[in-house]
């Protein structure tokens, strides 16, 4: 056990703090508070500028435009974005997602074709996975898609599509073989979202904004050559994206969950309670004592699964307990945010009372989908049941 | 970086495992906690064989001069075997208390015999009140001699001498030393018996200041974090087991997800606190600035989570798990005890608040 850096790591990370110092935006403040759609331009500008450097995607081989970077190095480059406060990319399914399963499953001449687009933040890319009737059990999904002469013909809807309103491109989980078994009947498709016949409507969540689409295929022609990986064995290639999904990304979050609760902190010695400051109430110091506790072991439980999946080689079905821990301390931090903030913890952005701009409000019901979003808590409860711990399949 | 076991640590870890399944299974810990003090001298002997109760002390005392993290895990496997005795007493804790406020002549006298194995401690810290907080120790000394009382004290019937905190200095105790009584506490760890003091003018060697306790105190907490992981993995593994085997509506109970998620939850709350309770053994290790929040982050954890695994594991078990031959209440007692001792999630909860929101609230009224 060694939790110092090594040198290689530590050199990784002095040249790309030196680099965010330059170069990291200074104005990120007064575009984040903007509609996605209007900062978005802003995004794809910071993306170009990563990559310039080669920064936009480090896990990547360095003959995809990467830096071939070890697991730990990954973690490093998102606690650093994170330390510096950096917008996010414009194209982080392509670069986190998408980019790498083309580069595990594509053809040279995909890869040529998608990868530098990509990079560049040029075209923005979605995932068409899950459907009205196919979200735990995203096997089950029914979209069609029907050999017809060089093309296939696709049709169906799918919902929860992040980036779909400026999506160029979709990763598309569909059905070709209706007769075989429900995992043996799917085929990964690369579509251009211009293509006639598909149309994106916004889906208005629970916080009032739209981040996911519903897509509506009604014969919509795709080219065979369009496939990746091979016909039928669509749940693979959808798997092996998903499992970067559990990647790295999260080395990020600790960070992020620190400045909330910093910023709690400070908010509880301000607001009152029962005549005294927030901070010196037994009950609110015992909660925030734990949720801080818990933001640590978070750290630590990440760092020991990063340590094993360098030395395995593999992500294992362990990123679970990373899953349930975030999402459900993130809420218990919101929960303990409204206690704090009392009457105050429910106004909006643009309420002149507000505190910090209506985060706290936003965050509160954000937290909600948690739980649900990348695999709800009881999917993930169901994965360490059956794969870490042996017991029987429930489902 | 690499938070991980090196080879020489998992190593320790397997040998400890292996050691203590051979030499203490779950029939011979159950012959040791129907004793008076569930200690037993050839069990002794052999862990002295194996080095463990020198583990953590310099070699010049006879010790093996191993690290805090190695501490954690041969601590984390006797916790699995529940091992009884006086083992956390002797060395985890007068061990290092000795090591921590002795002058190197009563480390010769004293923690050398316990590297050696030849001696049996112990260290009497709470009194009537029942707190963990140091400044609210009463015991004085005078004239070299104790007067009062002691209470929780851990194996201190078979201790040969005892450590004992008093006001502002520490002192060792000769368990021949006459004023002195010990009387058994009845409580719910059979396995770690404990003992009310008596002292009447009973002679006592001054040790030294208690200035540098709380470097010995948050060895133990944090050791004690690692065996309630061990005894966690334990209540895991046997309820995991028990789930598979068991069958109603003619399935393995552990197809039912009300069971299944159980065990999930059972999983996560013993990897994080393996987590904490490896991280603070690191920290500790390494002097690291975190330290002592890190052992109280640990010692919450692991607290809180002992008792949920429990309850759980219990609860999965159904009328089997309430039964005196299952060991399960055996780790949900030992859980209860370790809770207690070194002060609990809520104390270590407020510990941490004092370290991370006191200091917020210092610069916020400066500023």
């Amino acid at each position: 056990m060694d939790l110092n850096l090594t040198a290689e790591e530590l050199a990784f990370r002095d040249e790309l703090r030196a680099w965010l110092a330059v170069n990291v935006p200074k104005d990120w403040n007064e575009w984040r508070e903007k509609p996605i759609e209007e900062s978005f331009p802003y995004l794809r500008a910071w993306q170009r500028k990563l990559h310039q450097s080669r920064w936009a995607a480090v896990s990547w081989p360095e003959e995809y435009g990467g830096r071939s970077a070890t697991l730990m190095q990954q973690a490093i480059f998102w606690e650093e974005m994170a330390r510096v406060d950096a917008p996010p990319m414009a194209n982080s399914l392509g670069l986190g997602l998408i980019g790498p399963t083309i580069i595990a499953c594509g053809t040279e001449a995909q890869k040529k074709r998608y990868i530098p687009k990509i990079l560049s933040a040029e075209e923005i890319w979605c995932q068409g996975f899950s459907e009205p009737n196919a979200g735990s059990d995203l096997a089950g999904l029914q979209m069609e898609a029907r050999l017809d002469g060089e093309n296939y013909l696709v049709n169906g809807q799918k919902v929860w599509t992040s980036y779909g309103w400026v999506g160029d491109w979709c990763e598309l989980v569909v059905r070709t073989d209706a007769s075989a078994a429900k995992h043996k009947g799917l085929t990964v498709l690369l579509v251009d979202m211009k293509s006639p016949g598909v149309e994106v409507r916004p889906l208005r969540q629970m916080t009032g904004e739209s981040e996911f689409s519903e897509l509506f295929f009604r014969d919509v022609r795709v080219p065979a050559e369009n496939i990746l990986g091979k016909v039928n064995d669509g749940w693979n290639v959808a798997m092996s994206t998903l499992m970067y999904e559990r990647g790295s990304y999260g080395a990020r979050l600790h960070l992020i969950f620190k400045r909330f609760i910093t910023r709690l902190i400070e908010l509880s010695w301000t607001f009152q309670r029962n005549g005294q400051p927030a901070a010196e109430d037994p009950v609110i110091r015992q909660k925030l004592a734990q949720c801080s506790a818990e933001i640590e072991i978070m750290r630590f439980n990440q760092m020991r699964a990063f340590s094993r999946i360098t030395a395995t080689g593999v992500p294992g079905p362990e990123g679970s307990i990373q899953k349930i821990f975030w999402s459900e301390l993130n809420q218990r931090l919101q929960q303990l945010a409204q206690e704090i903030l009392g009457s105050y913890g429910q106004l909006l952005a643009g309420d002149p009372h507000a505190i910090d701009k209506g985060i706290w409000s936003y965050a509160y019901l954000r937290t909600r989908g948690n739980t649900i979003e990348a695999g709800t808590s009881e999917v993930q409860r169901n994965i360490i049941g059956h794969f870490v711990l042996g017991l029987p399949r429930s489902y | 970086m690499q938070f991980g076991l090196t080879e020489s640590q998992e190593f320790l870890k397997n040998s400890a495992r292996e050691f203590f399944a051979g030499e203490c299974p779950s029939a011979e810990m159950r012959r040791l906690m129907e004793t008076d003090t569930a200690y037993d001298a050839a069990l002794w002997s052999k862990l002295v064989e194996q080095g463990y109760t020198g583990i953590i002390f310099p070699e010049e005392y006879g010790g093996v001069g191993l690290g805090k993290v190695e501490l954690m895990l041969l601590m984390e496997e006797a916790g699995r075997a529940l091992l009884p005795g006086p083992f956390f007493s002797t060395v985890v804790l007068a061990g290092s208390v000795l090591d921590a406020v002795g002058t190197p002549e009563h480390k010769r006298k004293y923690l050398e015999p316990i590297c050696k194995g030849g001696v049996r401690s112990t260290v009497a810290i709470l009194e009537a009140g029942a707190s963990w907080n140091p400044g609210d120790v009463q015991l004085n000394a005078s004239n070299g001699t104790l007067t009062g009382e002691k209470l929780f004290v851990t194996d201190a019937a078979v201790a040969d001498f005892l450590v004992v905190v008093a006001r502002n200095a520490v002192f060792v105790v000769d368990t021949k030393s006459r004023g002195l009584k010990i009387t058994p506490m009845s409580s719910m760890d059979l396995t770690r018996k404990l003992y009310a003091l008596e002292f009447r003018n009973t002679p006592a060697e001054e040790l030294g200041s208690s200035l540098n306790l709380p470097r010995a105190f948050d060895i133990a907490t944090a050791a004690l974090a690692a065996e309630l992981v061990g005894g966690m993995q334990r209540t895991l593994d046997i309820t995991v087991e028990y789930a598979k085997t068991r069958k109603q509506f003619g399935k393995s109970i552990g197809i039912f997800q009300a069971v299944q998620h159980q065990c999930a939850d059972m999983y996560l709350e013993t990897e994080s606190s393996r987590s904490a309770a490896y991280y603070a053994g690191w920290a500790l290790q390494e002097n690291s600035p975190d330290a002592t929040v890190a052992v109280s982050i640990a010692k919450m954890y692991c607290s809180d989570a002992a008792r949920t695994v429990g309850n759980r594991g219990i609860q999965i078990h159904g009328g089997m798990g309430f039964t005196w031959e299952n060991d399960l209440h055996l780790y949900y007692r030992r859980a209860k005890a370790s809770e207690t001792a070194f002060g609990d999630a809520r104390f270590h909860r407020e510990r941490i608040a004092s370290m991370v929101i006191d200091s917020c609230g210092v610069s916020a009224k400066v500023a």
